[in-house]
């Protein structure tokens, strides 16, 4: 599917600049993206090394365990093939208390290091596990508590009560996350999607 | 009040949990500058490795958006999305969302100060940025990181919720605020 929606949106994007006229614009935007693909991740250096560094330092000291230890009822229903004391665990906690908490910069290192914790879990390593896909599920679907740069704009904006956006958000984003869990959980078991259907083990 | 509390706790967080990592991990006799710079130095090839899934989903996206052929999408559905209460000019935000979070951004940023932050039209946008992610780009880096090249389920699921979010961000902007 991705490979569609990828083409999709190049060559409906070529096709209509052509018949509009915004050809130029078209090959700037490529251009121009190319390169802020590559500022991003070389960005992410700096916050990706410190957050790799003091998780490092957590876990040899048993604090993300005991943040796991609490939160294992609820991860176990969420990851049942994720064994409890397992350092994914812990990973993909942090990373949702950085995700609620709006800590966007801190937020993709310990996803990643998530990511690579569980793909030590997984027999066929080219393949999405559920685990995987469930974390990705609640992590796209937003779980932040303070909307700190809406809030900000809203406020720029002359808004009497910029902060009265809270409540919705949680209750929009709340929808957004049980949904996607629901859906990765239900979507696992159809054939077209089911892990044995997708490996080439 | 909550919402004091809230907005300390992100300022606090961060130098918080290094204080506490740092503090623990010594009073546990971790040799915790040695750790540090063993788990940190993953960090550079981390950030490299995600550039090429980063530059194909950027590139992509920013060729659809300057061609134009975003506007045409999105006049097309707005017939379509009125039906379930939300306003044509809050389309472009409800379509930029799970494609670029910069982009839908700039989309809100330009709502609020056209309409008002007190609008439909802008409290929709300011909620629509927030129930959300940026699907696209997400799935790219974080598969990307690990190389996993079949994600199963994983655009499908992240597109039904972006859908539940935006439904759920027009109907909760019209109880919440009585449009």
């Amino acid at each position: 599917m991705i490979n569609f929606i990828w083409a999709g949106l190049l060559i409906v994007g070529i096709l209509v600049g052509a018949v509009t006229g915004n050809i130029d614009a078209v090959t700037n935007a490529a251009i121009d993206n190319a390169k802020t693909g590559v500022d991003l991740a070389l960005g992410l250096i700096g916050v990706m090394t410190l957050w790799l560094g003091l998780m490092k330092i957590a876990e040899e000291a048993g604090l993300v365990q005991g943040l796991a230890k609490m939160l294992r009822p609820l991860m176990v229903k969420l990851f049942p093939d994720v064994p409890a004391d397992h350092p994914a665990m812990g990973a993909i906690i942090m990373n949702m208390a950085a995700n609620m908490l709006g800590l966007g910069n801190a937020a993709t290192p310990l996803g990643l290091k998530a990511m690579k914790e569980l793909q030590t879990l997984a027999d066929d390593k080219e393949t999405a596990t559920d685990a995987m896909v469930t974390f990705l599920a609640i992590n796209t679907s937003s779980v932040t508590l303070v909307p700190a740069s809406t809030i900000a704009i809203l406020a720029a904006a002359g808004a009497t009560n910029p902060t009265e956006i809270i409540g919705p958000t949680l209750v929009a984003t709340t929808v957004s996350t049980v949904v996607a869990v629901i859906a990765a959980k239900t979507f696992q078991k159809l054939p077209k999607y089911r892990l044995d259907n997708n490996t080439n083990k | 009040m909550f919402i004091t509390i809230l907005q300390t706790i992100s300022v606090y967080a961060i130098p918080f949990i290094i204080l506490v990592f740092v503090g623990v991990g010594l009073a546990k006799k971790v040799n915790v500058y040695e750790v540090f710079t063993d788990g940190a130095k993953e960090g550079f090839t981390t950030a490299v490795r995600i550039i090429p899934y980063l530059v194909a989903m950027l590139v992509a996206i920013g060729v659809f958006r300057a061609s134009g052929a975003m506007d045409i999408l999105t006049s097309a559905i707005s017939p379509l999305t009125s039906k379930i209460g939300m306003p044509g000019e809050v389309v472009p935000m409800a379509m930029m969302r799970p494609l670029s979070g910069g982009g839908a951004q700039g989309v809100m940023s330009d709502l609020i100060t056209t309409y008002g932050p007190e609008s439909i039209i802008g409290r929709m946008a300011s909620v629509m940025m927030g129930s959300t992610e940026t699907t696209l780009y997400v799935l790219a880096v974080y598969f990307g990181s690990v190389a996993i090249k079949r994600q199963r389920h994983a655009l499908t699921v992240g597109l039904i919720a972006d859908l539940a979010g935006l439904i759920a961000a027009v109907v909760v902007v019209r109880v919440f605020f009585g449009f």
